[in-house]
């Protein structure tokens, strides 16, 4: 199994050590994983905008790279569900048909396709975990809260495996924190409203560490918790899952 | 996208200045959204009721034609005189005629969600007629000068001491009373004089039976029925998609739609008008107003499944902290984002961006239709058809060409990394809206495709 790793622009620049330990937890757990170099963004930004008609050079390029792998990995659902749902190409739409079957946000490929039962990390200290949304309603990583089904949660079935590690409960355990991406600064009053209310509901119910699988809602949330001087950190949960045992 | 009135973002800048509010509004909406949870958990099979629901409302829309035609003779056959209305401006003027024909200047009105997209009040009220809104809620933010904030809780951006202060004003109650019990009964008794001595009565219409031609209006009030059985002319105004083909299929809507809008197992009245009683007439105008339009753009027509319980209002993040006036449209929140713009897409282009696209309005929908894709794809069109700003327009195009360029992406060196000049949160203009309240990310020493060149450990 040879799996291509996706690491999304504003990770690559802003969050090196999340797609570390993503890469680095996936050789652990005996995957080859290649790193694509020439890899850009994927075009998320732009189509969200209204601009999805100008995405073709994005497209093509995640394809020419990520095409020949058995499985695509990314730490980041909202950026896999983009791909996932909106990935097309003139020329070989038969490939981005491919491409979109076999890229994974990481819990899920963890969860799904590895089926992960152990893992050897520790994390001694209290974690919130936020459902970022488009992991969650999108690629139906965890079950919601509005439907009228049996509850389940990819990322939350890992967390468990961590020794030492204590999930905080939430009054509102799937609300959206309000990043949106270009909604957090077209839309910057409601924005930072849900992202303070958010972080306000992990840090009443003690959380130390506020980790989801999407480094976007984290780096909003990250910025309030600075401005507030608070304690409070944010960990993608690669780092919490590959955390070295001590 | 703004042309001197204040856009979806400009508004709720407004609403958010006093945060207190925005928090008393958005955990008064989150408490109806989770009496609409309690309510669904107590039915196992409420998923199959929705899809159920969906697929009637589906079949409904492909065969609109038949059943419009089957519901106007059978309704026509029952005494009911039917009228047709191609837009708005046709819809007032056919309930103007009405009343004219009968010289009354004085009505009393139901609620009525289409009526406010028509805007019948004002219509009427150029014309000498007086419309008293019976619905409380309608009436408080009528005698506030208002539009409803909320299609199922007018009123839910209004404090009960403001509204104490209202009824002080125009209802005489004293000054400084806010007891909801108290200003009830005084609304209570102030409508009855009303009810007993208007002629005339407007409804809405939830449901209207092809089957049967009798058409249904719920209220937790009463009031519809008040205004329609004291009255001598009943009018009722429906938009064209609210026909459901049969009256067993009242047993799959009446479940769904108050527990999705309030919690409640049931609205305390379900009423079935099926025929005028003797000596009154009874007039049914049905509205096409952009409807067929919109049944024709493949991606929206099942906007129209809607049955306005508005629990996509109330579990709605944005709207919650926004409320419902700063989406300047009679149908606000999620379902009013993806059906405004078919009506006047340059006056409402700024609404389907007002939402993070986090899906929770399609999960709680009762009739399954998919909301934040429709605002993903309302945002698509809103751009092609020109009504983005250019300058947004060249910065995606520049966006475009540099993500497709990896050399240019990774400019040699930390200061040039595109990203780091070009995310929304690093936008170095006077504004940065990021910097405002939030912290921006501290770059690290390298990126991950730095480290990756230096590590490489394949």
């Amino acid at each position: 199994m040879h799996v291509g790793l996706f690491i999304p622009c504003y990770i690559d620049q802003f969050y090196p050590n999340a797609a570390i330990a993503t890469l680095k937890l996936l050789q652990k757990l005996g995957v080859k994983v290649s790193y694509p170099i020439h890899q850009t963004c994927c075009g998320q930004p732009m189509a969200n905008s209204g601009f999805e008609h100008l995405t073709s050079g994005c497209n093509d390029l995640f394809i020419k790279n990520f095409a020949e792998f058995d499985y695509i990995v990314s730490p980041s659902g909202s950026c896999v569900l983009h791909v996932k749902e909106h990935l097309h190409s003139h020329e070989e739409e038969e490939k981005a048909v491919n491409v979109r079957k076999k890229v994974y946000e990481l819990t899920e490929f963890l969860t799904d396709i590895l089926k992960v039962e152990k893992l050897t990390a520790r994390f001694p200290h209290k974690v919130g975990v936020h459902q970022s949304c488009h992991g969650q309603r999108g690629l139906k990583m965890s079950q919601m809260t509005e439907l009228v089904a049996a509850p389940f949660s990819k990322p939350m079935q890992l967390l468990q495996m961590v020794q030492d590690l204590e999930l905080v409960e939430l009054s509102r355990p799937d609300e959206c924190c309000g990043f949106g991406g270009t909604f957090c600064v077209a839309e910057e009053a409601i924005s930072v409203k849900m992202g303070k209310d958010r972080v306000a509901d992990h840090v009443n119910h003690g959380a130390q560490y506020i980790t989801a699988a999407d480094m976007s809602c984290l780096m909003h949330m990250e910025g309030i918790l600075r401005r507030q001087n608070s304690q409070v950190k944010v960990l993608h949960i690669a780092e919490i899952l590959n955390a070295e045992e001590v | 996208m703004n042309t001197g009135r204040k856009d979806h973002a400009g508004l709720a800048d407004i609403f958010n200045e006093d945060e207190a509010r925005v928090d008393w509004h958005d955990e008064t909406l989150w408490f109806v959204r989770a009496k609409r949870d309690k309510a669904a958990h107590t039915l196992p099979e409420w998923e199959a009721l929705r899809e159920n629901a969906s697929q009637i409302k589906d079949n409904v829309l492909s065969n609109l034609h038949d059943y419009l035609l089957e519901f106007e003779a059978k309704a026509q056959q029952n005494g009911i005189t039917v009228h047709w209305a191609a837009d708005a401006e046709e819809h007032n003027q056919i309930v103007h005629s009405i009343l004219k024909a009968q010289n009354v200047t004085r009505i009393v009105k139901s609620k009525s969600m289409l009526t406010e997209e028509c805007h019948l009040n004002e219509h009427l009220q150029k014309n000498g007629i007086e419309v008293i809104d019976t619905d409380l809620g309608e009436r408080i933010v009528q005698l506030a000068e208002e539009p409803p904030s909320h299609i199922v809780l007018p009123c839910i951006h209004k404090k009960k001491e403001e509204i104490g202060e209202l009824f002080h004003e125009h209802l005489g109650t004293p000054k400084g009373e806010s007891d909801p019990q108290f200003l009830t009964a005084a609304a209570r008794v102030h409508l009855r004089e009303k009810f007993l001595t208007r002629k005339a009565a407007i409804t809405g219409v939830n449901f209207a039976v092809a089957e049967t031609g009798e058409f249904v209006v719920c209220t937790n009030e009463g009031n519809a029925d008040m205004g329609a059985h004291l009255s001598d002319v009943h009018i009722a105004c429906m938009g064209i998609e609210k026909i459901i083909p049969k009256r067993k299929h009242l047993a799959v809507f009446l479940r769904l739609l108050a527990r999705s809008a309030t919690g409640q197992p049931i609205t305390t009245y379900s009423s079935h008008f099926n025929k005028p009683r003797a000596g009154q007439e009874m007039h049914l105008v049905l509205v096409d107003n952009g409807r067929t339009k919109q049944l024709g753009r493949a991606d929206f027509r099942n906007s129209l499944k809607c049955i306005r319980c508005g629990a996509c209002m109330n579990t709605c993040p944005v709207y919650r902290r926004s409320g419902g006036h700063s989406y300047h449209t009679a149908i606000a929140g999620p379902i009013g984002s993806i059906l405004a713009p078919n009506l006047d897409m340059k006056e409402y282009a700024d609404l389907p961006f007002a939402s993070t696209l986090c899906g929770s309005c399609t999960n709680v929908c009762p009739v399954k239709i998919n909301i934040h894709e429709q605002l993903y794809k309302w945002r698509q069109v809103i751009v092609k058809e020109g009504y983005a700003d250019t300058g947004k327009t060249i910065a995606m195009k520049a966006m475009d060409f540099t993500l497709s360029h990896p050399s240019l992406y990774k400019t040699a060196g930390k200061a040039g990394r595109w990203v780091m000049k070009n995310a929304p949160f690093m936008v170095n203009n006077k504004l940065n809206a990021w910097y405002k309240q939030r912290d921006m990310p501290e770059p690290p020493k390298q990126s991950f495709s730095e480290w990756y060149k230096k590590n490489n450990n394949e």
